[in-house]
């Protein structure tokens, strides 16, 4: 599986242009999927099984978009200005690389402040591609790109950029290859734009109508030193959402997961997320509504480019994915 | 892709027919909410050549040109009809009103500007302490909308009530080879969406949809697309040029787009990630036809593509804006140019657009 995680995590994908990823996930999905389509904003939307007695329509939702930067104006010397895609820290930006989705690869400098003690506004970073003037900068205004940084594996521990969400990406891959037999007509959806506002699950989960819709991806955690107060930590268990932002899970589903994960010895922790959303918040509120829920792999420094998830986590998200998944779901 | 001849149409041009219309639009008053004086206008122009004319619950007129094909596109447009402006919310003593402002418009630029108050356009002025009585501490503080009244005289009590809509008092002119008028954002889209409904290609629906309170948040594109039901959809706006030199002699670096460019073509901001087919389709476009085109900058703002691009199962999208100079202030400054090769481009696409388009899944070319 970690080469699968790595094959994901080192394709470029940022908000709005996540056709590379598509194609890789396509080529996974493919041998897998009972039908398979792309809607109109880019959204893949696999399907497996038929719904029999005691059966549902399930949508999965695992984002393939990651955060990123546009160019916004290349200055007379080749420097290239840009502002964020998704919720780019600007703290997190100098001395970064990024890759732009034509190849082109560059490292983020910055202007020279008065003060060292304050942040970076986004305006004061430009990113220098070793261009000397604009006519030879291989980058246009409107050009996207990601970070650029390649997979590193610590054992059970991995770290990459764009973890979020291509370990829930990796997760939903490996659940539809393991599925064998299912109750429901279940939805794997590969989404888009997720980073900018839940655009392409809104847009998904109106076109699949589901009876009942599970996010999958990241959530953070408290196990850092001076950290945030949360009670998720990396290594124990995928994480069963309570509530985030914008979304209170269905009490059913939350239960449902729980007794789930119990019965089937599968490590679990619940969460708790104060700021932040997934895209089960938008299929929640999608015709007339549906009961959501959230299946969330721990993940520290979150939106950086070095985001940290632990194997195991993911291992065991995929385990209760699919006890979820092969037994009716009591709503 | 090459141009197809099924059109007995020829290229609209901008001449004093369609700047006298522009000047009407201009001059009318349709704050957010209270749009009936431009719809009316835009009644007017398209009742003998619409296919179907509907006005829908939130005051959207949304025009039909059926495709005279068998199999064809829906293409809609979106023209906003809304702009900023204010709301009467109390009446006080003397002709003297306390207001809100509607939509994005900043305290900076109220003290001391004329207004027309309501639908008959009652002439007002947004009073402010004169220069010769304000403290030397008072000039550094921020003017408060508490402190702001429209003052329409003694007379005035009976000429308006809480609720009325008021506008800057701009009277649209021609200068050279500028326009400046009020209300430039949208009223520019809208004449430009007009003329296109008059010029439609036979080949595809086009769905014109003057849309309502855009400037508070897309509400009437969002209602349009879920009836329309598009394949794909265009916006059509004015967004800002802030193209002037910075004052250090620095680069100016963040000016949004700049007048005598052309057309600004849309790849993000703030509410649309533009679907990429759709943008290399209008550059190509462009550079076929040898118009003139911009790449706005991609950061903050947003227009009717927002709500669009998220209606049902999603609608493929993209915006275009004809740059213009003080959106949101009494006055705006747009180039004739632009506003002529926003026509063409958008005018070109329409003939020359086809299924195919949309064959290939949503990605780069």
């Amino acid at each position: 599986m970690k080469e699968l995680i790595r094959k994901l995590v080192e394709s470029v994908g940022p908000s709005g242009y996540e056709h590379i990823v598509r194609d890789v996930v396509k080529d996974e999905v493919a041998p897998f999927a009972d039908e398979l389509r792309v809607d109109a904003l880019g959204n893949l939307i696999v399907r497996k099984g038929v719904r029999k007695e005691n059966g549902l329509r399930v949508m999965l939702s695992a984002h393939m978009d990651e955060i990123g930067i546009i160019a916004t104006h290349i200055d007379e010397n080749g420097f290239i200005r840009f502002t964020m895609v998704g919720g780019v820290f600007p703290r997190n930006c100098p001395g970064g690389r990024v890759r732009f989705m034509n190849g082109v690869q560059g490292v983020i400098g910055t202007e020279r402040t008065e003060s060292v003690d304050k942040a970076y506004m986004i305006e004061q970073l430009f990113i220098d591609v070793g261009a000397s003037s604009r006519a030879d900068c291989p980058v246009k205004v409107g050009d996207v790109a990601a970070f650029d940084r390649p997979m590193l594996d610590l054992g059970n521990r991995l770290v990459a950029k764009a973890m979020d969400d291509r370990i829930s990406v990796a997760a939903q891959i490996e659940t539809l290859r393991r599925l064998s037999d299912t109750p429901h007509e279940v939805y794997f959806v590969f989404s888009v734009q997720e980073e900018v506002g839940l655009r392409g699950a809104t847009a998904a989960a109106y076109g699949v109508d589901p009876d009942v819709g599970i996010a999958v991806d990241i959530t953070m955690t408290g196990d850092t030193p001076r950290g945030m107060k949360m009670e998720v930590a990396l290594g124990k268990g995928p994480a069963i959402k309570v509530r985030d932002g914008r979304m209170l899970s269905d009490p059913r589903l939350i239960r449902h997961m729980v007794e789930t994960a119990e019965k089937a010895g599968i490590p679990y922790q619940l969460e708790v997320l104060e700021g932040g959303t997934t895209d089960a918040s938008v299929i929640q509120l999608t015709r007339a509504g549906v009961p959501a829920g959230c299946v969330s792999i721990p993940c520290r420094y979150v939106h950086s480019p070095s985001e940290m998830v632990d194997i195991r986590d993911v291992q065991h998200a995929v385990r209760l994915l699919l006890e979820i998944l092969s037994n009716p779901i009591p709503l | 892709m090459k141009p197809k001849q099924q059109s007995v149409t020829r290229l609209p041009l901008i001449g004093a027919r369609q700047v006298a219309l522009l000047e009407k639009l201009s001059n009318a008053c349709a704050v957010s909410g209270d749009e009936g004086e431009v719809r009316r206008i835009v009644q007017d122009e398209l009742k003998s050549v619409a296919d179907e004319m509907k006005h829908d619950a939130l005051g959207n007129l949304l025009v039909i040109r059926k495709a005279r094909t068998e199999s064809f596109l829906k293409v809609m447009i979106a023209a906003h009809m809304d702009e900023v402006g204010f709301m009467i919310v109390d009446k006080e003593e003397g002709g003297l009103f306390r207001f809100e402002m509607v939509g994005g418009v900043s305290k900076s630029h109220l003290a001391g500007k004329a207004v027309w108050v309501g639908t008959k356009h009652h002439y007002g002025v947004i009073g402010a302490k004169a220069i010769h009585l304000i403290s030397p501490e008072e000039l550094k503080s921020p003017i408060s909308l508490e402190n702001l009244r429209i003052d329409m005289g003694p007379g005035g009590s009976d000429h308006a009530r809480v609720g009325d809509r008021a506008t800057f008092a701009t009277t649209f002119r021609r200068v050279g080879p500028s326009l400046i008028g009020k209300a430039l954002d949208n009223r520019l889209g809208v004449a430009t969406l007009i003329e296109l409904v008059k010029h439609a290609p036979m080949h595809i629906e086009l769905q014109a949809a003057f849309t309502v309170q855009e400037e508070i948040g897309a509400r009437g594109a969002s209602v349009a697309a879920y009836a329309l039901q598009p394949d794909l959809a265009i916006a059509l706006d004015s967004t800002p040029a802030y193209d002037l030199p910075d004052w250090d002699g620095q680069e100016n670096t963040r000016y949004n787009t700049r007048l005598g460019f052309g057309p600004a073509i849309y790849v993000a901001d703030a509410g649309t990630i533009s679907d990429p087919r759709l943008i290399s389709f209008l550059v190509a476009t462009a550079e076929q036809y040898r118009i003139p085109y911009q790449i706005r900058q991609p950061g903050g703002g947003g227009t009717d593509a927002g709500a669009i691009h998220r209606s049902r199962a999603g609608v493929p999208s993209v915006s275009v804006s004809i740059p213009g100079r003080y959106a949101h202030t009494p006055a705006g400054l747009c180039r004739i140019s632009d506003w002529r090769h926003t026509l063409a481009l958008l005018y070109h696409a329409l003939q020359d657009i086809t299924p195919s388009i949309l064959e290939t899944e949503r990605r780069m070319p």
